[in-house]
């Protein structure tokens, strides 16, 4: 477990952020990019249009099951980015609105952290295409930030 | 893919089926149609290491099981609506009670438990072997579109 926020620094402090991204096979699979954000301090996050991540064929639109993942991975890399989980995060539960159709462009994730208590952290996301203030989707959930009973940190 | 439709079979499971076998992001996960019943459909993806989302542990991404819920519940809607309807995701909330079992292939048994005017509502669990031992659970709702455009 330690491992892996230890990776998560090395990465910032060598201003290597692939690294980030290649960490976790399924974000290397959706094609996400992580870069640190000269802006808000955090991280931005992105992922690139491509063809295999529609959901019907024909349609253009990204598969609802890709916002959601593409939102939680997001959550999930900036509490880690803040370094103040001494894990992976653990996620609870996360709920998805769809709110306007995602189309053949980049999406960029919005994250806000709303409360990182010492166990858990409450996380509030939205994916947006070409404007943040019209997202196409929002999402919020709950990460666990202690290790399972048993595992030393 | 061994799929079996009930008597009954209307078109509904036949665009159901078809949804499996044609989705860009499903194919590219794995995700595949197990069993169609009269109110559930049953559906899978197999373990494979890309889908893993803590590399320490195996465990596969949250988000993959996110994936399967919502094209399998849209499916299980799509098996109750009429010939020329489509539907799109309005929200989806997964609870993840505890991880999946690392190695092992994700199940969904999904079912549209009401199908209104303009929504339909599903419910899921997913698990690895016994489906009375679910890792995650969901509810979720659709729009029913009855004409064209709308997301896919």
């Amino acid at each position: 477990m330690a491992e892996l926020l230890e990776q998560v620094r090395a990465a910032r402090e060598a201003g290597d952020y692939q690294r980030l991204t290649d960490l976790v096979p399924y974000a290397r699979l959706l094609g996400m990019r992580l870069e640190p954000c000269r802006a808000q301090g955090g991280l931005c996050i992105r992922m690139p249009y491509r063809e295999d991540l529609i959901g019907r064929p024909g349609s253009g639109s990204l598969h609802g099951g890709v916002l959601g993942a593409f939102l939680e991975h997001a959550a999930i890399m900036q509490i880690l980015w803040h370094a103040e989980s001494c894990c992976l995060p653990r996620i609870v539960n996360f709920h998805v609105d769809y709110l306007r159709r995602a189309g053949e462009a980049e999406t960029h994730a919005t994250v806000e952290i709303r409360r990182q208590g010492r166990r858990v952290a409450n996380v509030h996301a939205s994916a947006w295409q070409s404007d943040p203030d019209r997202p196409v989707a929002a999402a919020r959930g709950h990460f666990l930030l202690a290790p399972p009973e048993g595992v030393s940190p | 893919m061994h799929t079996q439709a009930p008597e009954s079979a209307g078109p509904g499971i036949e665009r159901a089926r078809y949804l499996f076998e044609t989705s860009p992001h499903g194919r590219l996960i794995g995700l595949e149609l197990v069993e169609i019943a009269a109110d559930e459909i049953v559906t899978r993806v197999p373990y494979r290491e890309e889908l893993i989302g803590n590399p320490e542990t195996g465990h596969i991404h949250g988000g993959v099981i996110t994936t399967l819920i919502d094209q399998s519940c849209g499916a299980a809607v799509l098996m109750r609506t009429g010939a020329e309807e489509r539907v799109v995701t309005l929200d989806l909330r997964v609870d993840h009670l505890r991880p999946a079992e690392p190695g092992r292939d994700v199940y969904a048994r999904c079912q549209c438990y009401r199908l209104a005017e303009e929504v339909a509502f599903a419910r899921a669990s997913a698990y690895e072997i016994d489906a009375g031992e679910p890792f995650a659970t969901s509810m979720s709702t659709f729009m029913r579109l009855r004409e064209g455009g709308g997301r896919g």
